[in-house]
């Protein structure tokens, strides 16, 4: 259940700001282990934020984003209890997406 | 009569095969275009800033005022550094990162599309001391904005 991506995005006046915070390790392939293994590349391509449909947002990522990534935007329009979906993929094809409710 | 059924069904395979190859090729056509929504894989491998813009948008950036980068003048933690972008230029599509002296110069690319507000702030690994780059596409123009940032430790080697 517990999902990797936090959001919490708040509806303001016509404007919604929209702050996520993603669990993911963000590998660069630059870094070895504490054995001298290089730890392979393992990274978010990209971010999409939809409402009502359409994407809002849309990142893409390379290895230089830091681990457990922070990313703050905002829109306009979006209005409190309307539904903002969050998804990524990574570099090996992994994936996570959560619907988040405006506030 | 029964080859009938199955020479239309052949028929009707090479038609979507063929189909099918005329949608790639014209998915192939717009590489260069930023504002799409496929993931620019080449201009994250480039090893300069210049390449990567190059690669990512087609096109050279000019420096503007109007493109306000918000990055630390020292940066601790190399592994973490918190980067924002604003801008008053107007009909934006995509706002991009990249830091000089990692060993792949873009580290983040947006698209913004149309009512979405061109600001964005995210957190940037900095492998030393270099110049943090913002760029600002703006009715299909590119602005830039660069900002030194210290480094005391590097975000490659933990």
């Amino acid at each position: 259940m517990a999902s990797t991506i936090r959001v919490r995005a708040t509806a303001s006046g016509n404007t919604t700001e929209v702050q996520a915070l993603i669990q993911h390790p963000m590998d660069s392939g630059f870094v070895k282990d504490a054995q001298g293994q290089t730890i392979p590349p393992h990274f978010i391509q990209q971010l999409t934020f939809e409402h009502n449909g359409k994407i809002v947002f849309l990142a893409d990522w390379g290895p230089a984003v830091s681990k457990d990534p922070y990313v703050r935007f905002s829109f306009k329009g979006g209005a409190k209890s309307d539904d903002l979906k969050i998804s990524w993929v990574d570099n090996k094809g992994a994936s996570d997406a959560i619907t988040a409710k405006i506030g | 009569m029964h080859l009938a059924p199955a020479l239309t069904r052949r028929l009707i395979l090479q038609g979507a095969g063929s189909v099918a190859l005329i949608g790639l090729g014209l998915a192939a056509v717009p590489a260069l275009a930023a504002a799409n929504d496929r993931y620019p894989e080449d201009a994250f491998k480039q090893k300069t800033d210049a390449e990567a813009i190059r690669v990512l948008y087609g096109k050279t950036a000019e420096p503007s005022d109007k493109v306000n980068l918000d990055a630390p003048e020292i940066a601790e933690n190399g592994a973490v550094v918190p980067v924002a972008v604003t801008t008053t230029l107007a009909d934006v599509t995509s706002i991009s990162f990249l830091v000089s002296e990692n060993p792949n110069a873009l580290a983040a690319s947006y698209v913004i599309p149309p009512g979405t507000t061109p600001a964005v702030a995210n957190r940037l690994k900095m492998a030393k001391t270099c110049k943090v780059i913002a760029i600002v596409e703006s009715g299909g123009k590119l602005f830039s904005a660069t900002r030194e940032v210290k480094v005391t430790v590097g975000g490659c080697g933990g």
